[in-house]
Order: structure tokens, then C-alpha cells, then sequence
């Protein structure tokens, strides 16, 4: 580059990344005193003009279909905005018998827009793993160092639930939860058959004022984004709090590049792309923050080589992108003639499950490893492209007898999703690809990727489990798998679920691990990575919640070292 | 009110306040909703438009995709057809942003009217409507394909139509009528689910 643009003011803290990590060190940094500079490689959100909350399909060109018809059957345009399996300018590539997909979101707030909300606790045994069960490795931190940062996420964000005393899914600070659907009623009747454990869910939505902001108005709708703030997002929750201490300067449009070292082994600032002006800027700072999401802070410092540390920053240890982990994920439906005769009702709730199954076989000997949690969908949503899809393959035909289907059928499908723990393996990583750059020269990701036995077991039991709830409810089970090929037992690829993590793991050995217990990598004092990157392992709870708790208890330590003069 | 982001702004900003109110809640998230739906239709009025004119399919195979989204979903005594749902220039839409829609949908346009051509010397549009029900009773079933292999094509191109049909009706607003869906509203409390009748 002939020219780079080196800014001369030094800020006490740069944190890359504006998603559920770098939300929460910025909010804790500022409140606690430092200047921080932020980077996000997307633009700022509006959420007035970006969230499409409360429109109809028809009010859209597409009807939520996209253009070309291309969000049909993935993610559709309704979606909060700038997240994408495909980023155009910006490609990874799979290893040859690999298929990973990633879902980056570039913009303020990061995947936080239009996340699931499930906000779960990792529970004191998911920190012991390797010593529970011989796979895998504990963590450096147990439960209870966290269990206070999880009160302290759940109490400023909002996240409802009910106090059940299982094991398996440890209670927290919770708002009062939603009554259930006619669906979710119908579930819970038939897990308490089947002694499967069925509680109300526990999401970061707010069925009470909090902090300032409006409780939910049960449009059912998350996933859009929210105008009113009612639920958790990184942009709306986080960053304008950090925001109001004045001491926050966020950089949009700014992918970073690569983590500067100084001579004295540590980070001096971070060089970026401008991407509007397609320049290299520069921004120093005495720590780093990395929080670009678990993959993205791996290439970052995949991709930060110098001659101390020529196989990237951190990464004397040769982990960085290594035990990267998804969860695992099998999906089923039914079909539930019980549900036609129900009187036309508002249906909507908050956007997502009022009820689900946590992990019910944690006492007992099972054929696969850890456990898995299951979610509910399905009853009578906000139509929408693809909603008969299922109808018009099974029963076909035209005509008036096809609306006439459609009108008893709707309502009565409900969905099962499996999202279960993966055990992380030799062949699931990820590196720098050493042909392809993207748009911004940026060298890109490289993945590799395999389920094993344990997590192919683990999808097979979520298949029977889903087929024994629906026969119960005595409805009919749909969903038919194959025991192998491309997806058996309905496995999801690896990534498609969106909970990648593990590629920067914690541990108390720098020669296995990139972080300690506070985050900040081993190898450079004043390095952190606060994302999905620092989880030992990924449990059968969405990580966002925990992700948010280390970045807390790990801002906290930043703060305590850089008021001892330590960073 | 300078622009449509303004008064959206407005619309939002009521809502926000509605909300958290009292009695009105039920009521003014609805005519803000409407609003916004009036203002769409607006800007769609002004457009010079009048006859639909297709971005992708020429007169004959429109005229075809027109008669095969209104056999699909009719009107009848609940609703209007799909053809009121907008559902043509739907796919007409989709098809002009895809090439692979412009393969499988004008690629089966041409069988259909091969296939008719074969058996009654016209084209599909050419059929008497007996002569088109007969065609479509085989194609409309995939059971048909199993029996004779020589339909598959037909049979496949005939559910992607009928699927993007689908999506055209049920994201309408008769379509979504039809269906007696109750919600994309703001309310202040979730009622929960009322007496399940028993079976």
C-alpha cells in the first residue's frame, strides 16, 4: 500500500468486532474508564429504516422470497439485516471432503440483529468435560467463576424463564416467561408422558420493561430485528450505553487486517481497510479486543505474522483455528390433526419458542457423548413463501381442493429441532488459505470439517426422540432421513446451525491452548479474544449468553490489570 | 411528513408508545400497519403502469403461466384466485432475477405445449378446458411420473409452479385472509392458547 493513513491518537483499548463480545467489552471498557476504539467491517444500523417489523409479505416486491427467489429457502429478506452464507467480494473455501458454511453478519451489532435469543447457562459439569467423560478438554474456569457474570448479563439484558432445578440447564435471574402456544401445550402433555423434561424457554426478550426499554409487544417477530428494543441486541443494548460514556469511537466500514506488534512483544494497534475508501488505516492502541466472531478472529490472527510469531499472533501453541466446533443439529415435523378444529387465535408470542426440552437424559447411560436440547416451532405463524411447500408435495393436485387443504392443514405442523453438543476433532478446523485473498487482500479461511460417530449417534437418537413426541401427541411424524449419504439422520453441515466456536480455546497450558482463563491469550499480555473463540468446549446451550459472560468477567480483569499498569 | 421514512418513523414511534399504553393498544398498531400498507399501494399507483407487462416471459408463455396459477388456486366461495394474489407477476418477477427459474419454468412451458401439441395437436392454451384438465390431472399428481416416466419432466415443472404459486396466494393479503391468520399486530399482553376442541 503507498500511503497508509496512521492516526497519531492512542486509545486505551481497540475492540474488533460490535457483535455480542465486542458489545459487551466496549460497554464494560468505557463505563469502567478507557477510551476504546471499535471496528466493524459493516455499516452502522438503523433500525428504523433496516428492521422490517410488523410489515406483511406483500407489502415487499419479493413477498420475503429475495431477489430471484433466493432467500426462499434459507434465511429470508425479513430477516434483520446484513447477515449472509455469502458475502460477495469476500469468500472462504471448504478443504476437498469438507462442506462448511458460515454466516457472517457485517454491520453494528453483528448476528445479535436477528439471533435466536436462546440465552441458556453452561452448566457446572459442561466445564469438566474431559475429566466427566475422557473426551476433550476441561475448562481453566469452572461454573461458579461465571455463574456471577451470567447473573450480571441476565439481569441488565432481560432474559425470561422459570427456576426448575435441573441439572442440566442451571436457573438464572429471569423475567416472568410467556403462557405457552397451543402447540408448545400439546408438547409438554406429551414429554410429561414420556417423562421427557418440558419447561417454558428461557430467551433474551423482555416480558417486563427493563433498564429503559418497552417490554415485548408479542409480534413474533425477533428475528427481524426490534423497533421497540424489547429484545437483545449487541447495537441496541450494548452499544448505546457504551455510546453515552463518550468514550466510545466507532469505526464503521473498517475490516481489519492485521494485529500490529511491537518490539516489546506486544500489540501496538490494529491496520484496517477502510472499505468505502479502499485504504489501509491504522489505529493504535495499548490492548486489543478481538471479537470478530470465532472463525473471523482466528484469520485475524492467522493473518497477523511477524517474526516473532510467524504462524500468527498468539499462536505459538499452533491452536488458533484449531477445535473448531458446531453444534449439531437434526430437524423433524409433524403433523397434528387435533389442531384443525382450533378457532382462528393470534398465535405470534415472542419470536421463538415459549417451551422446549432442556438435555432430560443427563442421568442416565446413553449410546453418545454429553447431550442435546430440543426446540419447538411450527402452529399458526404469519404466512409466508414455503409454508405449504409440504402440502403441495405430499398431497399435490390443484384446484379448490388444494385451498381447501391448505386451510385444514394450516396451524397443525409443529417442528422439533435438535441442537446437541459436538465433541471436538482432529479433522475440524480451520486455516488460512494459502491461494485466495478476498476483496480487501485479506487472505481467507480455509475449512475443514467432519462430524464423528459421537455426534452422527447423538442425531439418530434426536430423530427417535422427535418421532416418539409427535406419535404421542397422536399426530404423524414427516421427516424422513437416510442412515447415511450426505446428512444422516438428517445431521445438519457443519456451521449451518451458526454456533461455531472453539478456534482460540482457553486453557491453563500455553503449549494446548491460546487464552487463559481471563481471555487474554498466553503468548501477548495484552491481547484478548472475546468471542465464540475462547469456548473450551460448546455444550448443548447457544453460546451467546456465555460468550457475553466471559466477555464481562474478562473486561473486568482487563480493567483491574490496566489500572495495575500490567497492559 | 417530507418522505415514506419519515412517516414510517412516525408509524414506529407511535407504536413504541402504544406499546406500553392502555386501551388503544389493540387499535393503533393496526391503523399504523394499514397506513404503511396504503402508502405502498400508493407508490405503486403512481407508477405509469396499467397493463402488467413481463419482464421475462413473452405474451404466449405469460398468457400459459396466467392459466396454470389460476387452475392452481381458483377462486371459490372463501377467496379469489391466485391471479388476484398477484401471483404471474410474482413469478414472472422471480424468474426474470433467476436463470434457473428461466430454465426449469420457460424450459417447461415449451414441454407443456410439446406434450399438448403430441397429444391434441395445439398448444396448451390452444386445449379445449376438458382437454386441459386432462393434462393437468397427469401432471398434478407425482404417482403419474412413477406409472410413466415419460411425464417426470412435466410433473416437475408442474410443482415448482404450483409452489411459487402457493407462496404468491398465501403471502397475499386474500391469501393470508383465506387462511384466518390473527396477528402481525402489537398487543400488551400474549393471550396464550384458548380451549383446544376436542376431537
Amino acid at each position: 500500500m503507498a500511503q497508509v493513513n496512521r492516526s497519531p491518537k492512542v486509545y486505551d483499548v481497540c475492540v474488533i468486532g460490535s457483535g455480542a463480545g465486542g458489545g459487551m467489552a466496549a460497554k464494560i471498557l468505557t463505563e469502567g474508564g478507557l477510551s476504546v476504539v471499535m471496528l466493524e467491517a459493516g455499516p452502522p444500523l438503523n433500525p428504523e429504516k433496516d428492521f422490517k417489523m410488523l410489515t406483511w409479505p406483500y407489502e415487499l416486491e419479493h413477498r420475503g422470497a429475495g431477489v430471484g427467489g433466493f432467500a426462499r429457502a434459507r434465511f429470508s429478506e425479513f430477516l434483520a439485516p446484513n447477515g449472509a452464507w455469502t458475502i460477495e467480494g469476500e469468500p472462504y473455501t471448504s478443504a476437498p471432503g469438507s462442506n462448511f458454511q458460515w454466516f457472517r453478519s457485517r454491520i453494528v451489532g453483528g448476528r445479535t440483529n436477528h439471533w435466536g435469543r436462546i440465552a441458556l447457562r453452561f452448566s457446572p459439569i459442561d466445564f469438566k468435560s474431559g475429566t466427566r467423560d475422557g473426551l476433550g478438554a476441561d475448562w481453566p474456569i469452572t461454573y461458579e467463576d461465571l455463574a456471577p457474570y451470567y447473573d450480571h448479563v441476565e439481569s441488565y439484558i432481560g432474559v425470561f424463564g422459570t427456576r426448575e432445578n435441573i441439572s442440566s440447564a442451571p436457573d438464572g435471574v429471569f423475567l416472568p416467561p410467556p403462557k405457552p402456544r397451543c402447540t408448545e401445550l400439546l408438547l409438554k402433555k406429551a414429554c410429561d408422558k414420556l417423562n421427557v423434561i418440558c419447561i417454558p424457554s428461557r430467551l433474551a426478550i423482555l416480558t417486563r420493561p427493563l433498564n429503559g426499554r418497552l417490554a415485548c409487544h408479542y409480534c413474533g417477530q425477533c428475528g427481524r430485528g426490534c423497533v421497540t428494543e424489547s429484545n437483545f441486541s449487541s447495537s441496541q443494548v450494548l452499544i448505546p450505553p457504551a455510546m453515552k460514556t463518550g468514550k466510545l469511537n466507532l469505526v464503521t466500514g473498517a475490516m481489519a487486517r492485521e494485529i500490529i506488534l511491537g518490539k516489546d512483544g506486544k500489540a501496538q494497534g490494529v491496520s484496517y481497510i477502510d472499505t468505502a475508501t479502499r485504504t489501509e488505516k491504522r489505529v493504535n492502541a495499548r490492548a486489543v479486543v478481538v471479537a470478530a466472531s470465532a472463525c473471523e478472529s482466528a484469520r485475524l490472527l492467522l493473518n497477523s505474522k511477524s517474526p516473532l510469531f510467524p504462524d500468527g499472533l498468539a499462536n505459538s501453541s499452533g491452536t488458533v483455528g484449531r477445535y473448531l466446533m458446531d453444534s449439531v443439529g437434526s430437524d423433524g415435523f409433524g403433523i397434528l390433526p387435533q389442531l384443525e378444529k382450533m378457532p382462528p387465535h393470534n398465535h405470534d408470542g415472542v419470536g421463538g419458542m415459549h417451551m422446549y426440552i432442556p438435555w432430560w437424559k443427563f442421568d442416565r447411560k446413553n449410546d453418545f457423548p454429553r447431550g442435546y436440547h430440543i426446540e419447538f416451532h411450527g402452529g399458526r405463524n404469519m404466512p409466508g413463501v414455503g409454508m405449504f411447500d409440504h402440502l403441495c408435495h405430499r398431497e399435490e393436485g390443484y384446484g379448490v381442493q388444494l385451498k381447501q387443504r391448505a386451510r385444514q392443514v394450516y396451524g397443525t405442523y409443529v417442528g422439533l429441532s435438535g441442537r446437541g453438543e459436538m465433541i471436538p476433532n482432529p479433522d475440524s478446523y480451520c486455516e488460512i488459505d494459502p491461494d485466495i485473498v478476498d476483496q480487501w487482500g485479506i487472505p481467507v479461511l480455509r475449512f475443514h470439517f467432519r462430524w464423528s460417530e459421537y455426534e452422527l449417534r447423538q442425531a439418530q437418537d434426536m430423530q427417535a426422540t422427535f418421532r416418539s413426541i409427535i406419535e404421542t401427541m397422536g399426530g404423524e411424524y414427516l421427516t424422513k432421513t437416510a442412515i447415511d449419504g450426505k446428512h444422516p439422520f438428517g445431521i445438519s453441515e457443519g456451521g449451518r446451525i451458526i454456533h461455531e466456536v472453539g478456534t482460540a480455546r482457553m486453557g491453563p497450558d500455553p503449549k494446548t491452548s491460546v487464552l487463559n482463563g481471563y481471555c487474554q491469550t498466553h503468548d501477548v499480555k495484552n491481547v484478548f479474544v472475546m468471542d465464540g473463540a475462547p469456548l473450551v468446549t460448546n455444550p448443548d446451550k447457544n453460546p451467546t449468553l456465555t460468550i457475553m459472560a466471559l466477555a464481562w468477567r474478562a473486561s473486568e480483569y482487563l480493567l483491574s490489570e490496566a489500572g495495575k499498569g500490567n497492559i | 411528513m417530507s418522505g415514506p421514512s419519515i412517516s414510517r418513523r412516525d408509524i414506529l414511534r407511535t407504536l413504541a408508545i402504544s406499546a406500553v399504553g392502555g386501551s388503544v393498544l389493540q387499535v393503533i398498531p393496526a391503523e399504523a400497519a394499514e397506513y404503511v400498507h396504503q402508502m405502498v399501494n400508493k407508490e405503486k399507483a403512481a407508477e405509469p403502469s396499467g397493463q402488467y407487462k413481463p419482464k421475462y416471459f413473452s405474451a404466449h408463455q405469460y398468457a400459459t403461466l396466467v392459466s396454470l396459477c389460476d387452475a392452481i388456486i381458483p377462486k371459490d366461495a372463501t377467496s379469489g384466485s391466485a391471479l388476484e394474489a398477484g401471483a404471474p407477476e410474482f413469478i414472472d418477477l422471480l424468474t426474470s432475477e433467476n436463470d434457473q427459474y428461466q430454465l426449469r419454468l420457460g424450459g417447461g412451458l415449451l414441454w407443456l405445449d410439446s406434450f399438448c401439441a403430441d397429444r391434441y395437436n395445439t398448444s396448451y392454451l390452444g386445449c379445449t378446458t376438458g382437454q386441459r384438465k386432462e393434462v393437468l390431472d397427469l401432471i398434478a399428481f407425482r404417482q403419474n411420473a412413477k406409472k410413466d416416466g415419460a411425464l417426470s419432466q412435466g410433473v416437475a415443472f408442474f410443482a415448482l409452479v404450483r409452489n411459487l404459486t402457493c407462496d404468491a396466494f398465501y403471502t397475499s393479503k386474500i391469501g393470508i385472509a383465506d387462511l384466518q391468520y390473527i396477528g402481525n399486530t402489537a398487543v400488551r399482553d400474549f393471550p396464550g392458547c384458548p380451549p383446544i376442541p376436542k376431537t
